[in-house]
């Protein structure tokens, strides 16, 4: 790997994105984006606790729905989705 | 395949860090779980750029420098009995026995609805505190901390240390209360000189007591907020919003293994006595979720705990003069952050209270019971399980929640079909 030392490459939506090691998912979207899917409503979802408790930053990692993207650590060659169509539970 | 332990530790922050160590120093085989990748909870979480404060360290090392604990990172509670726990990882569920477990599950942060709250870029304090210490990128934002209690004071100045531009700092409690607060702050050094070093960090950062953010506005994310400042009502342009009124403690395990609860104020907290033994015969609780009172309780009572799980109480009474000392900062918190009543008059019918489902204030008005209004309106049944609704109707004195079923977080259908635990759809 040639990656630099310390930080992590992932893609977000399609996109490229570097991440400290030990950062959050939930880091690395914002970078790109403050849209972390869409609420029932189709306004945009985005992280409020920080701590796993609202579940507002779920996203798709790595093909697994519903993933707290502020519970989860970024690793290198990771693939996050985010939701286009509002998502109960 | 089911492993046991002597001790489980549920939480890996000060309190669970302190009963891990104090139940494997008596030789105990410890287990210590957490939901989070690495080891600290909330209050010593990991900052991807800075080391982590000295007393942190040193707990750390003294886990990692114990062969008889197993560490469980990532691990999520999702059903429990008196004698095991079913968990889930990222890629496996499994059964964790147990002879005694303690319970030191912390706390989380009270949110409070108002005009605007579901903005992308309105956080918790905590939240953003959390958020920004693993990597969420706030250099040149600008940002308003607002809120209730000694956390938001912590809360900007992490945000300053990672380059973000702080605002202001709007306390909700007034400026008589923060003057009582202060006043007794005296009788624990460490706090009071915590405090003053908080202070000179945020330097030049205005700092308002009786204020609040009554509402937030934007297109696509948070743009503004509107604050009450006495009787003056100003806005303020901001990227970003990190809004809390303290802290509120995580029961939900308690509540479900049937530990007896203290529900005498609005938030529940685990009954124990002073060895830490709750209702249930071999279940301790430690720390934050005993009642908020912040870290250095938490480190005594956790270490209590462990100690007393193992059958070591002697090992405990130096730590009682300790526990009663520290649990009467608990007091102080309370009556000096009290909340104005204003702040529970925010929402407006419109106003979602439920996030997850979408549930606005005014179709929540007609009931007076939690369970009735998740059957008819969806409030609470949404991935967070009533988290953050739930606790938030409790605190505007609408309805408490409703008790916990498992799973007591959402889990993959495959974890919950585990068929080495016989007892999880009881």
């Amino acid at each position: 790997m040639n990656a630099v030392k310390g930080l992590v490459r992932l893609q977000v939506d399609g996109v490229a994105v570097e991440a400290p090691a030990g950062a959050s998912v939930a880091a690395a979207i914002a970078q790109v984006t403050m849209r972390f899917g869409l609420r029932p409503d189709g306004g945009a979802r985005a992280p409020l606790c920080g701590m796993g408790v609202c579940f507002e930053c779920r996203v798709r990692i790595d093909g697994v729905d519903h993933q707290r993207a502020c519970m989860t650590v970024v690793r290198e060659g990771m693939r996050v989705e985010i939701a286009t169509e509002p998502a109960h539970g | 395949m089911a492993e046991h332990f002597d001790v489980l530790v549920v939480g890996a922050g000060p309190a669970g860090l302190a009963a891990a160590d104090a139940a494997a120093s008596h030789g105990a085989r410890v287990g210590l779980l957490d939901a989070q990748a690495t080891l600290g909870g909330q209050v010593w979480r990991r900052d991807v750029r800075a080391e982590a404060p000295r007393v942190a360290r040193h707990a750390f090392h003294a886990i990692d420098s114990r062969t008889n604990i197993a560490r469980f990172t990532q691990t999520q509670i999702v059903a429990a009995t008196d004698k095991e726990l079913l968990v889930e990882q990222t890629e496996q569920a499994r059964t964790l026995r147990y002879d005694k477990l303690v319970l030191a599950c912390g706390a989380r942060e009270l949110l409070l609805p108002f005009p605007g709250w579901t903005l992308p870029g309105v956080f918790g304090a905590g939240g953003a505190q959390a958020l920004v210490k693993q990597g969420w990128p706030i250099a040149g934002k600008r940002v308003v901390v607002a809120g209730s209690g000694p956390l938001l004071l912590a809360a900007a100045a992490t945000l300053r240390k990672h380059g973000a531009r702080v605002a202001a700092i709007y306390e909700q409690a007034s400026a008589k209360q923060l003057a009582a607060f202060a006043g007794a702050l005296w009788r624990w050094p460490q706090k009071a000189t915590q405090a003053i070093a908080l202070r000179a960090t945020l330097a030049g950062v205005p700092y308002h007591a009786g204020a609040f953010v009554c509402a937030a506005q934007g297109d696509t994310q948070l743009r503004s907020v509107e604050v009450q400042i006495g009787k003056n009502m100003r806005r303020i342009e901001c990227d970003h919003l990190a809004v809390g009124y303290g802290l509120v403690p995580n029961v939900e395990l308690a509540q479900l293994l049937g530990c007896a609860l203290d529900v005498g104020g609005r938030h529940p907290r685990i009954e124990v006595d002073e060895d830490q033994r709750t209702s249930i015969a071999n279940v301790y609780a430690a720390g934050e979720v005993c009642g908020i009172g912040g870290r250095d309780t938490a480190r005594i009572e956790g270490a209590i705990a462990g100690h007393v799980a193992t059958g070591a109480t002697q090992a405990t009474q130096a730590l009682q003069s300790a526990r009663r000392k520290a649990r009467r900062f608990s007091t102080l918190l309370e009556t000096r952050f009290t909340l104005d009543p204003r702040i529970r008059e925010l929402a407006t019918d419109d106003t979602i209270v439920c996030r997850c489902e979408d549930v606005a204030w005014s179709s929540l008005r007609d009931f007076d019971d939690a369970g009735a209004a998740k059957l008819q309106t969806r409030c609470g049944m949404g991935a967070c399980q009533g988290r953050v609704c739930g606790t938030a109707l409790a605190e505007l004195g609408r309805f408490a929640r409703s008790g916990h079923r498992p799973p007591i977080f959402s889990a993959r259908l495959a974890t919950l079909a585990d068929a080495d635990f016989a007892t999880a759809s009881h």
